[in-house]
């Protein structure tokens, strides 16, 4: 006797999804790949902790959640275009509100020369055929599930192109905000960003909510760095506190050229960030360094993954974690030194600090070498604040709350000290010391 | 000003003030001396609010206030403060902010205004020109790669910055060579004022060199068993610790028993 699978709103809910119209409906290649991802989506469902990428975040609860398929308003929910704003950001801004690409907030007036910046809904309108490998792409890895939902239901997202030795001036601001709807809605974005051999690019990447909801959004952002280009990418993620935000980024580095994330997690009740670099070319860099501040019940899933492919690239990775009250923090660093990358130089940090005793964080640091001559350190602890420390503070007049405040952010600093924007530095330590309960 | 009572206090179950009774007024320069483990760094913790000390009977009182029943900011706020044995390393916090935001937290504290950085800084200024301070240290984090000496002149110096009205230095000299220690001397003593106690805990003698108490007790076993002018502790310096324990026949009996 065959068992039927226990019902599961999340996918019951994507019966229909097939039958959307979404921006490049009607491309046949398009089409197909968005109906073999939903197929293949809805077949698998969602992953459990059986599966290693899963382990430590079980999906179950949200399975038992229905989304709208997208958010219908999207296009004209008021939002206050000062709520969007950075400090030391005033450059070209492409700004997408549960999803949709909203031209009235946005600045793409006066483009700098050899910058293309344009969202995806209006490229797949007008000119889809360069994205066809991209938007065509199979995700087959468990770890990869909500990418497979994300090329099946993307309809819009970030389409970003740095001519060949341009070096673009001002930082681009990619704007992500959620705002209520009817319902709990999921939304998802596809950005394709590259920059050509020699090119140079700030890129701000800005996650928010105008105002509390549930909604799910995924976001899978494919980045390419043509050999010598320079990418310096912050990731600023401040979205509802209860909403659910999966991420995939993807990363490959030409030879010379040089990669610098920054990454600062604080909103979200479940978020997973997956990040695949490939250092490709020879003599590549990647340098990421990250933070996820937790607090309350969220759960924070962040999985890198490095592959050093090409002789001497080298990849540098400071992250931490703080998680407070009953939050829990995950963070896998895998580091692959494949054959015949030698002489290169892979070092992963990370720390944790858990501020309750009812908080959990656990870390996973790997690595794998395949390689000669190669030089790799990785080490991660999970510890509490120096109470001689905060005895010290508080014997100097700080009350326990800013002493501990102060200690933390303090233990955070060594992300953001390389970050060149002074000002969106401050802005990050800010908010960061404005998440701690 | 401050008022100790027959103060007992515990650590990890063992007993280490055993009635302990002292008072200090406004002005006054007051040092506790004493062999090791008589009690004297319990007392600057139990003083300040460390965790892990436990009072099992006695009263402390600060202004009339129970200090006691104070938190160790709500201490430093009503005017204490403890000039640490071992300063802790503070990576990544930022000597001068670290300073302003206590000072200022302590300010709002009492209902005074707060000091914006300019203002900050002018008093930092004339601080250091009293401490002999290099600014240097003021750009690092607190005490971090720090000598011994500039840690311990980094205690006299927030000292300076935050004004206490009641000074603990605990065990300040130790670790200090002689040039360091009249260094740190020289700073407490332009802090000393009509208004201001100080309550000097060392081991040895050559601190009260330089800064000269009013009164000396002798702190034996938890308890005060000898109190006197300078020249006790001069007495001290050449009898040694021992020569109080002959002196006090409580003591002496107890030693014999």
């Amino acid at each position: 006797m065959s068992q039927s699978p226990a019902p599961m709103p999340f996918i019951d809910a994507l019966r229909d999804a097939g039958n959307l119209r979404l921006p490049g409906s009607g491309l046949a290649w398009l089409d197909a790949a968005r109906r073999e991802n939903l197929e293949a989506f809805i077949t698998a469902g969602l992953p459990d902790t059986r599966a290693e990428a899963w382990k430590y975040t079980a999906l179950r609860a949200l399975g038992q959640r229905r989304f709208a398929l997208g958010d219908a308003a999207a296009a004209s929910h008021p939002v206050d275009p000062y709520a969007l704003t950075l400090p030391g950001i005033d450059g070209p801004r492409l700004v997408f509100v549960n999803g949709v690409f909203r031209a009235d907030l946005s600045r793409l007036e006066a483009l700098p020369p050899g910058l293309s910046l344009q969202p995806l809904s209006r490229v797949l309108e007008n000119d889809p055929e360069p994205l066809r490998f991209a938007l065509s792409r199979h995700y087959r890895e468990a770890g990869d599930a909500f990418a497979r939902l994300n090329a099946a239901l993307a309809g819009d997202g970030v389409v970003l192109r740095v001519a060949p030795g341009v070096r673009v001036g001002k930082p681009v601001h990619l704007c992500f905000a959620g705002t209520p709807a009817q319902g709990d809605a999921a939304w998802h974005v596809r950005n394709v960003i590259e920059l050509g051999e020699g090119a140079e690019l700030d890129l701000v990447e800005h996650h928010l909510a105008t105002a509390q909801h549930k909604h799910l959004a995924t976001l899978v952002s494919d980045i390419v760095v043509r050999d010598g280009a320079k990418l310096q990418h912050a990731l600023l993620q401040n979205a509802a506190e209860e909403s659910t935000l999966i991420r995939r980024g993807s990363m490959h580095l030409g030879a010379k050229s040089q990669a610098t994330l920054h990454v600062l997690e604080l909103g979200g009740a479940l978020v997973r960030h997956d990040l695949h670099a490939e250092l490709r070319g020879d003599q590549a860099r990647l340098d990421t360094r990250g933070v996820f501040v937790l607090r309350g019940r969220q759960h924070v899933d962040t999985q890198l993954s490095i592959r050093h492919q090409a002789l001497n690239t080298a990849s540098e990775s400071i992250w931490r974690g703080v998680a407070d009250e009953r939050a829990r923090g995950v963070f896998r660093g895998a580091i692959v030194v494949a054959e015949g990358a030698d002489g290169s130089d892979a070092s992963l940090n990370n720390k944790n600090l858990l501020l309750s005793a009812q908080a959990e964080i656990d870390t996973k640091p790997e690595l794998e070498i395949y390689a000669d001559e190669v030089k790799a350190a990785h080490g991660a602890t999970v510890g509490q604040l120096d109470e001689r420390a905060l005895f010290y503070l508080r014997s100097r007049g700080l009350p326990n709350a800013e002493a501990r405040a102060l200690l933390t952010s303090a233990f955070c600093r060594a992300v953001f000290a390389a970050l060149p924007n002074e000002t969106l530095r401050d802005h990050f330590s800010d908010a960061l010391l404005a998440h701690l309960p | 000003m401050l008022k100790i009572e027959n103060l007992h206090a515990r650590v990890e179950g063992k007993d280490i003030l055993k009635g302990l009774t002292l008072t200090v007024n406004p002005g006054e320069v007051h040092a506790i001396m004493g062999p090791n483990g008589a009690g004297k760094s319990t007392l600057g913790n139990v003083l300040s609010g460390r965790d892990g000390y436990e009072v099992t009977a006695g009263s402390v009182t600060f202004e009339g206030r129970d200090l006691l029943a104070l938190e160790p900011e709500d201490r430093a706020a009503a005017g204490v403060f403890l000039a640490f044995q071992y300063p802790v390393e503070i990576p990544g916090v930022n000597n001068t902010y670290f300073l302003r935001a206590a000072l200022n937290a302590q300010r709002k504290q009492r209902g005074e205004a707060e000091l914006d950085s300019m203002q900050f800084l002018k008093l930092v200024r004339e601080k250091l020109k009293i401490m002999q301070i290099s600014d240097e240290l003021l750009h690092r984090a607190v005490n971090e790669g720090f000598s011994g000496g500039e840690k311990k002149r980094n205690e006299i110096f927030q000292m300076a910055v935050l004004e206490p009205k009641l000074a603990i230095l605990d065990e300040t000299d130790s670790g200090l060579d002689i040039d360091a220690l009249k260094q740190v001397a020289q700073g407490v003593n332009a802090l000393r004022s009509p208004d201001r106690a100080f309550l000097v805990i060392t081991h040895y003698q050559r601190l009260l060199d330089y800064i000269e108490p009013d009164f000396v007790h002798v702190l034996a076993d938890g308890r005060i068993v000898e109190s006197g002018d300078k020249t006790l502790a001069l007495k001290l310096e050449e009898h040694g610790y021992a020569w109080v324990n002959d002196h006090d026949p409580a003591l002496a009996n107890e030693a014999r028993a």
